[in-house]
């Protein structure tokens, strides 16, 4: 019983130069903010740039960027619709933003199918938001797109830390790139992790302060990167070669 | 035509199995299309003669359809997939990402959308045959 999705899988990657997964041990610390972004600067700065939702049972990157009405057209596979010249690839285009409770087999095969069927065609970069924790996303993106690299996203709190410490050994342990740690939310009153990551080999990229603008600017791309929080994120973008 | 993606997965592998398997030609392959992606047997069938090559210039493709059955994890039911039973989004939705039927379908008898598929979810090479 041969799955032909899996081989299908790296020719639809071919073009692709770049995959970058950003990720996190916990949730709520900024990932799809940093995915969206992230996506819009490169495309911005005149990069092709691909953007994939992963987080198939609590999407939020189409909120981010207010993209709705749009639907993959079908041909010789699928095609996925641009937005503001990314190329934006979610499961709410097949849920429609309805409940999707999926156990892990449900998950891995939902991923296979997305990326065996779709024709991202030439990026250089492809931007994968991913679900919270090392799981059963973070187990098929090393498996199934080998020259994946990670950024990771944490806050300054331990609880954070301490989970994105298990992920940083987790990558070094399978020889998979880190691109590096960046601190979002950051407060005056929180410490520094960028000193404690010597220890567990990963670079720090560098801090986004906490921005209460961010919020109100959700759905409305020319707002977001007005944000404090665009700007920061740029200037990591800068510094850093991916 | 996305089963026009789903016949390239078919000659990727079946092409990397014969280069494996040093066969000089490849004789026949059999496929089973699981009937919850509602497939359209007929536009794979054309897609692989379009796109068959090489060593596999003669093959024969076989191409059979699995019913669908689903099977509740919470009150262990059983029931068939009827595509009729669903709305034309829907239906689509489900050709597209077979999983997403966990956003719409529901076990007749409790309710649950906690469901496994039993059979018939998607497609698979059953077998391949050739000439060393």
């Amino acid at each position: 019983m041969l799955d032909p999705r899996i081989k299908a899988i790296e020719h639809r990657l071919s073009q692709v130069k770049n995959i970058i997964a950003v990720s996190s041990g916990k949730g709520g610390v900024g990932k799809s903010v940093v995915s969206s972004i992230l996506a819009l600067i490169l495309s911005k700065k005149g990069y092709k740039v691909g953007l994939m939702d992963l987080d198939f049972t609590s999407p939020s990157t189409h909120l981010i960027l207010g993209i709705k009405g749009l639907f993959p057209e079908e041909k010789e596979g699928i095609i996925p619709p641009t937005f503001e010249d990314i190329k934006f690839m979610s499961i709410v285009y097949f849920s429609k933003d309805k409940a999707l409770s999926l156990r892990g087999q449900d998950f891995s095969d939902s991923f296979i199918e997305i990326l065996a069927i779709t024709k991202w065609n030439k990026l250089d970069y492809l931007i994968l938001d991913m679900p919270p924790g090392i799981n059963d996303a973070t187990l098929d993106v090393i498996r199934y797109m080998r020259k994946v690299k990670f950024i990771i996203v944490t806050t300054p709190s331990i609880l954070s830390f301490s989970t994105v410490k298990k992920l940083i050994d987790t990558l070094n342990t399978l020889k998979i790139e880190i691109i590096g740690v960046i601190e979002n939310m950051k407060s005056d009153q929180t410490y520094s992790i960028g000193e404690e990551l010597g220890e567990v080999k990963a670079k720090f990229l560098g801090e986004i302060p906490f921005d209460p603008e961010l919020e109100k600017c959700f759905g409305n791309t020319k707002m977001l990167l007005t944000t404090k929080f665009s700007r920061e994120l740029e200037k990591i973008v800068n510094e850093i070669r991916m | 035509m996305h089963e026009w993606a789903l016949a390239e997965a078919i000659i990727y592998t079946v092409t990397e199995i014969a280069e494996r398997e040093q066969f000089k030609e490849v004789s026949r392959v059999n496929v089973k299309v699981g009937e919850l992606q509602q497939v359209d047997l007929e536009i794979i069938k054309f897609a692989l003669t379009q796109l068959k090559r090489g060593k596999l210039k003669n093959t024969e493709f076989r191409i059979e359809p699995v019913r669908a059955r689903l099977k509740c994890r919470i009150c262990e039911y059983v029931w068939d997939f009827n595509k009729n039973e669903l709305d034309e989004e829907v239906a689509e939705a489900i050709h597209f990402v077979p999983e997403v039927a966990h956003s719409f379908i529901k076990c007749p008898n409790c309710g649950a959308q906690d469901f496994e598929f039993v059979e018939g979810r998607r497609m698979y090479i059953e077998s391949v045959s050739g000439v060393r």
